[in-house]
């Protein structure tokens, strides 16, 4: 096991490292740069910049003097946009806030869309079922593009019960609207993940065998059809994690959180390399811990999973 | 000569006035309106500014910040004319090439220490120099201050720049040219003082709310990137006494619906009015949403440089395309914001420029479209020889519309069929830039109020001038101006030759539209750039 670890770490380095020298090299190639504006700069003036942020150096040279930054002094460099700003500076303040709408949106999302998936399973074809079916389909054909402003609409403009935006530290009110618009759809994905692989299960030999030893229904669901039911569910809720956990375009867009998920976008449509550059990270190196996280997890519910 | 005997003294009179009535706490001094309880003013933003600092601020929002964090040499009214801010008036030399700014004795920094000329020398060497990397230290070099190229260059040090303090509280510049509306010039963020001892101290973080030291009438409380920023009235500030809100709140709402819904649900004080809806909030509320000009123009650069089309090299066709565009029905059935058909690129609002009568200009749509038609036809293009070209316009359905619009009409009027072709931000101003387009949508808003800041876009030198547009009567004329007290026959006639070798059309004049709370009070309607101060705003009952 503790091998299997290492070996994995060991891979991680370089793919990180590819990771980091292909976005690199895309992102240059895209035309444009963070200087180009619709009034372009003299070329003096933009001689005088791209000298400032080191955009003067050959392509190579940018690349190693990146990667050194990050690995001696964990220095992700600065903004070429937020001109005040160090990517750093943008992820410590961005990062907590979508960690926290993003997991408490997790927390909503397997703990109303696992038991839903489960009973509706247990009772197929009742009305529970039906309506967690019905739930499933409405909330992935609802994008939470749609969601994020019907909510702010009803719950600020009609009732007058939550605040329509901002974060303000994330308490309670800043941060139901952001939850249900994110939680929503993985919801959806996990109560129908659960219920067809629950349905799976209970279809099989051993949960045959266990109802025909007379064991109560109780027992049959909890303790023998639930863990096996739920690898699949696992296996899609690692890279859901990592996904909710680094924020949304569309909450940051409607409900201005100040998180980093706006940062995807508008870093790339701004070219603003350095803070492309270390979200890709970010989400690259959480992508792989918890890709990691999983297989474990997956070792230890399932005793046919040895490493 | 002091260009400022009568405005200084009517800054007295408002001052006194002001003075007086602090007791009677709950009305306005002047206008004896009741004064709401909280005098907080609310605003948003689409996105964060990408600086605080003066020297390195190139956005709208930044400038507003800067504005309220500090203050100039000059300040604007709400009309947009000149005031005096840290300078109580200014002197220039018989030509105008030297300007010499008295300082008040009263302004200070919010930490206590005087406001003096050598931190205005200080701001200004600071924007110049290669080591900041101003996005706007090309602003220095339109102001013609002495010895500027060769400190951008890095030939010079920053000291050699053509600015000194006299004493404290006299401040010098010397320039290159004669600018008569230079003072005007330093109502400009880039040019606003920032104080030596707090930057070498911080660094690049100096703009944080812990570190930030201004002269303005505000200073920064809260900046949480992304999300929300606070400013709070300064107790320093010489004019605080006149200062009625307390604090300014600017909320980052990228998304328009989302900031018109909390302005409906009283969250802002200046609500954003989401493209095509101008109409719509009209008739709700109509005393809220209000539109009014701007310095800027939005229209089509035809290419004529060595990549662009053999076609638009022919001055028969850029007229017909000019004339066959029916600009009523942009800004009438498209925009519906007030916006003003444009037949002249410099936009009737900018300060002592008469719009010129041009001779397109004063034709009915009908004769511009026949006359459109018989150019084309002289220029050889017909059914047996097709006219063929591209419009380029960045991704967004506010140019798709227009551009259909446009595109139809030259199908309808010239039988031609040109092809749209959009592209992401970045990527459509490199190709455009570059000169790999055909016709290009376009926009430009003035730097400062002034013909210049528009003409100085076909000048032949210009790194601005996408159409490649090359006329030795424009560039000697634009020469000439610099140094005139009126130039506005220089640019009349400049116009005048636009609109005959059309190098680009002209489609509309801008408006500024928002949504504004009945309780605010002093919004600066008036003031063409858009500029306006926290200080002068206040909040009624």
């Amino acid at each position: 096991m503790l091998n299997y670890v290492i070996k994995r770490v060991g891979f991680a380095i370089p793919t990180m490292l590819i990771l980091i020298v292909f976005s690199y090299v895309l992102m240059h190639a895209a035309p444009g740069g963070p200087f180009t504006s619709e009034k372009p700069l003299p070329p003096q003036v933009l001689a005088n910049i791209e000298a400032k942020y080191g955009l003067d150096q050959p392509l190579w040279r940018q690349i190693i003097n990146y990667v050194w930054g990050i690995l001696v002094e964990f220095d992700f460099g600065p903004s070429f946009r937020y001109k005040d700003r160090s990517v750093n500076d943008i992820i410590a303040q961005g990062f907590p806030v979508t960690i926290k709408y993003g997991s408490w949106s997790f927390v909503v999302a397997v703990g109303i869309g696992i038991p839903l998936g489960v009973i509706a399973a247990v009772r197929q074809n009742t009305w529970i079922d039906y309506f967690a079916v019905g739930f499933s389909i409405g909330a992935a054909v609802l994008p939470n593009f749609v969601m994020a402003p019907l909510l702010v609409i009803v719950f600020t403009l009609w009732l007058g019960w939550l605040p329509g935006g901002g974060w303000n530290g994330g308490d309670f009110e800043h941060l139901v609207m952001p939850v249900i618009a994110l939680s929503t759809s993985y919801m959806a994905s996990i109560a129908r993940i659960s219920r067809s692989s629950m349905l799976e299960v209970l279809n099989s030999n051993f949960i045959r065998t266990a109802r025909a030893k007379g064991l109560p229904e109780r027992t049959v669901i909890l303790r023998h059809a639930l863990k096996p039911a739920m690898l699949p569910v696992i296996s899609y809720l690692g890279p859901a994690f990592v996904g909710i956990i680094t924020g949304s375009f569309i909450i940051d867009l409607y409900f201005s959180t100040g998180g980093i998920g706006i940062h995807f976008v508008n870093a790339a449509l701004n070219r603003d390399y350095s803070v492309i550059m270390g979200l890709t990270v970010l989400v690259g190196s959480l992508t792989i811990i918890f890709n990691l996280l999983v297989d474990l997890i997956y070792a230890w519910i399932d005793p046919k999973i040895r490493y | 000569m002091n260009y400022f005997a009568k405005p200084l003294a009517a800054g007295f009179v408002i001052a006194s006035i002001a003075a007086a009535p602090v007791l009677a706490a709950g009305t306005h001094p002047v206008t004896g309106e009741a004064l709401a309880d909280d005098q907080t003013f609310t605003y948003s933003l689409l996105d964060d500014s990408t600086s605080l600092d003066p020297q390195i601020i190139e956005d709208v929002s930044g400038s507003a910040f800067a504005r309220d964090l500090f203050e100039g040499l000059m300040n604007q009214d709400g009309d947009g004319n000149l005031v005096p801010g840290v300078a109580t008036g200014f002197t220039t030399n018989a030509d105008k090439t030297v300007y010499t700014f008295n300082l008040r004795d009263n302004a200070k920094w919010s930490d206590g220490n005087p406001v003096t000329a050598h931190d205005f020398v200080y701001a200004w060497r600071r924007a110049a120099d290669p080591e900041t990397g101003s996005p706007y230290s090309w602003f220095m070099e339109i102001m013609a201050i002495a010895g500027v190229g060769d400190v951008l260059s890095g030939d010079e040090a920053p000291d050699t720049l053509g600015v000194r303090a006299v004493d404290d509280l006299t401040f010098e510049v010397t320039l290159t040219a004669s600018l008569p509306y230079f003072a005007s010039m330093t109502t400009h963020a880039t040019t606003f003082p920032t104080p030596s001892w707090v930057i070498e101290e911080h660094g690049a973080e100096w703009t944080r709310p812990e570190n930030m030291v201004g002269n303005g009438a505000y200073v920064l409380t809260e900046h949480i990137l992304g999300e929300t920023s606070t400013r709070e009235r300064s107790t320093t500030y010489w004019n605080n006494e006149a200062t009625i809100v307390d604090t300014v709140t600017a909320l980052i709402i990228a998304s328009d619906d989302t900031a018109l819904t909390r302005y409906l649900a009283g969250e802002l004080t200046i609500g954003r009015v989401p493209s095509g809806q101008y109409l719509r909030l009209k008739a709700e509320y109509p005393e809220q949403a209000k539109s009014n000009p701007r310095l800027c123009t939005y229209y089509y650069s035809l290419n004529m440089g060595e990549n662009g089309p053999e076609s638009l090299k022919d001055i028969r066709v850029r007229q017909a395309l000019s004339y066959a565009v029916d600009r009523s029905i942009i800004t009438e059935n498209i925009l519906q914001a007030g916006q003003i058909p444009a037949f002249t690129f410099t936009p009737g609002a900018t300060a002592g420029f008469e719009v010129p009568e041009v001779e397109f200009g004063m034709m009915s749509q009908d004769e511009r479209n026949a006359k459109a038609v018989e150019l084309l036809a002289d220029a050889g293009y017909g059914s047996d020889n097709p006219l063929e070209l591209e419009l380029l316009y960045n991704t967004s359905e506010g140019h798709k519309s227009i551009a259909t619009a446009i595109v139809q009409m030259w199908k309808e009027t010239l039988g031609i069929d040109v092809t749209l072709a959009n592209m992401e931000w970045k990527t459509f101003l490199q190709t455009k830039g570059d000169g790999n387009y055909d016709i290009g949508r376009a926009g430009w808003c003035g730097d400062y109020n002034e013909a210049s800041t528009f003409l100085d876009l076909v000048n032949s030198g210009s790194g601005y001038n996408d159409s490649k547009f090359s006329n030795a009567e424009v560039d000697a004329l634009l020469e000439s101006a610099r140094t005139m007290d009126d130039a506005s026959a220089n640019y009349t006639r400049i116009e005048e030759i636009v609109a005959t070798e059309m190098p680009l059309i002209p489609v509309y004049h801008y408006t500024g539209v928002g949504l504004y709370s009945p309780s605010l009070k002093g919004w600066p309607f008036g003031n063409v750039e858009g500029n306006w101060y926290s200080r002068d705003l206040y909040i009624v009952e």
